[in-house]
């Protein structure tokens, strides 16, 4: 059995950390890039402009991308043939994140309870999603998530009889009231189905894939591609002040539901929209 | 039309700009977020002194990262408004002469503004690191126990906003995408 120490979890979960705070993937710079060709607005090219300047400053001079550098969340892949050997493997992960926000001048996001609003100083605990996969390989994904575009993401549980018209007009609903809070140009994750927690963990996952990138199953890659385009002509545009490029992709994913149920999340992301995997 | 003000901003000042307006801001401005808000508004309440005066001044709704060496300050980008709407007629009210934030602000914001002729500007959301490079100084003068949301007296040069409510009430994020729908419309 492969057996994997936690020291190393550490290291490379701090390593994560600093990278996905300090530069976006090719994916969303290009994205970015193109929002800007299409634009004709001065306002709408000049705050593109500044977006991708201001990915510059990051890089070069290690500032990162946005204050709000986020709750750290993760997707983990454990291969139930690995072996973990050291602290808890929640531990490990925490305390990369420990070590990451602090070694990386990053900043410190987590109030400990949330209405005796204490921070933690050290933004742990991180949030955690785990699957058991084949393998014996540990696959890590993080992607810090900031709460000005959270908040206004939604979770609708619809009919069935509402059917796909239910469904993009739910999503078109979410993006309309998040308007210029969410820092347009936005991603939109979406999850259908699953219940009530597994819809909102889909749609967050959805964030996660890369912009670029359609689903597979050819009758949601048509409601991505429609709901995109409609989003696009609602006007909000770049920092909702006018223009095409209010958002660079609708990414969904869908899980099989209840006879009785309907559920869409809507998980809001901004163009700050962060994520780096490793596998060790 | 780019404008150039230096703070404190007087009422002759600031009802001279317009909703849609590109701004440069110069001197001291304050920043202050959540928490920060909500004890200023306590402090008020028991009728106590705030920790600085806010008369003609702007406050900046921000929570940086912190400062590598040899930095002023670390990422240093607007966050959502709304969340301090519940605190900030009574700030109006009280002398304040502008925000500078991102995102929809309520009704009582709005009717405030124009009540005691303020100006909500926005940065661009999402820009701390290009943002952080207009703030020449930064210092804690408060709350430092609130870490990122300790009130910082900042000195800033051509920090760039745009005005979204000036002192009539005119609302950019309304009157932006109306205008956009009817150019692409016309197309
Ligand atoms: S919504 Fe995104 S870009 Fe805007 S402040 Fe939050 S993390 Fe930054």
């Amino acid at each position: 059995m492969r057996s994997l120490h936690t020291d190393e979890i550490i290291k490379n979960v701090r390593e994560m950390c600093i990278e996905a705070n300090l530069q976006l993937a090719p994916d969303m710079t290009e994205a970015i890039h193109n929002g800007l060709e299409n634009e004709t607005g001065n306002l709408a090219r000049q705050i593109l402009g500044q977006l991708e300047q201001n990915m510059q400053i990051a890089k070069e001079d290690k500032i990162p991308i946005c204050q709000d550098t986020g709750m750290a969340v993760f997707f983990v892949n454990v291969g139930q043939d690995l072996h973990i050997e050291g602290m808890s493997l929640t531990d490990a992960i925490n305390e990369g994140v420990r070590q990451g926000y602090t070694d990386g001048y990053l900043r410190k996001s987590v109030v400990k309870d949330p209405l005796l609003r204490e921070n933690t100083k050290d933004n742990t605990p991180a949030i955690i999603h785990y699957d058991i996969v084949p393998g014996d390989k540990l696959e890590i994904l993080i992607a810090p998530k900031g709460f000005g575009s959270e908040n206004m993401s939604k979770l609708y549980m619809l009919k069935p009889a509402d059917g796909e018209e239910g469904v993009k007009n739910a999503i078109l609903q979410a993006v309309s009231e998040a308007g210029p809070n969410a820092c347009p140009p936005l991603v939109v994750g979406v999850g259908i189905g699953g219940d009530f927690e597994l819809c909102a963990k889909l749609a967050k996952k959805a964030l996660t894939r890369n912009v670029n990138e359609s689903s597979k199953l050819p009758h949601i890659k048509e409601i991505e591609d429609e709901v995109l385009d409609k989003i696009n002509h609602l006007g909000i545009g770049p920092g909702g002040l006018g223009g095409r490029t209010t958002a660079l992709a609708v990414n969904i994913e869908t899980y099989a539901t209840h006879i009785a149920g309907l559920p869409v999340a809507v998980n809001m992301c901004c163009h700050v929209n962060r994520h780096v995997k490793r596998t060790l | 039309m780019d404008i150039k003000i230096t703070t404190p901003l007087s009422k002759e000042e600031l009802i001279k700009l317009h909703s849609g307006d590109y701004v440069y801001i110069s001197g001291t401005i304050y920043s202050a977020r959540d928490a920060a808000h909500k004890r200023m508004y306590e402090t008020m309440e028991k009728g106590e002194k705030l920790p600085f005066d806010i008369k003609d001044n702007v406050i900046y709704y921000l929570g940086p990262t912190p400062a590598r060496e040899g930095q002023v300050i670390g990422s240093a980008g607007p966050t959502t408004a709304s969340r301090m709407d519940k605190y900030t007629p009574r700030l109006l009210d009280s002398g304040l002469s502008g925000m500078i934030g991102k995102g929809k602000r309520s009704k009582e914001v709005i009717d405030a503004i124009v009540r005691n002729k303020c100006v909500y500007f926005a940065a661009v959301g999402g820009a701390g690191a290009l943002l952080s490079k207009c703030i020449k100084k930064s210092e804690v003068i408060a709350y430092d126990d609130l870490g990122t949301e300790a009130i910082r007296k900042m000195e800033v040069e051509d920090f760039p906003v745009i005005v979204v409510i000036d002192s009539k009430g005119n609302n950019l994020y309304e009157t932006a995408v109306e205008q956009f729908l009817a150019k692409e419309v016309e197309k």
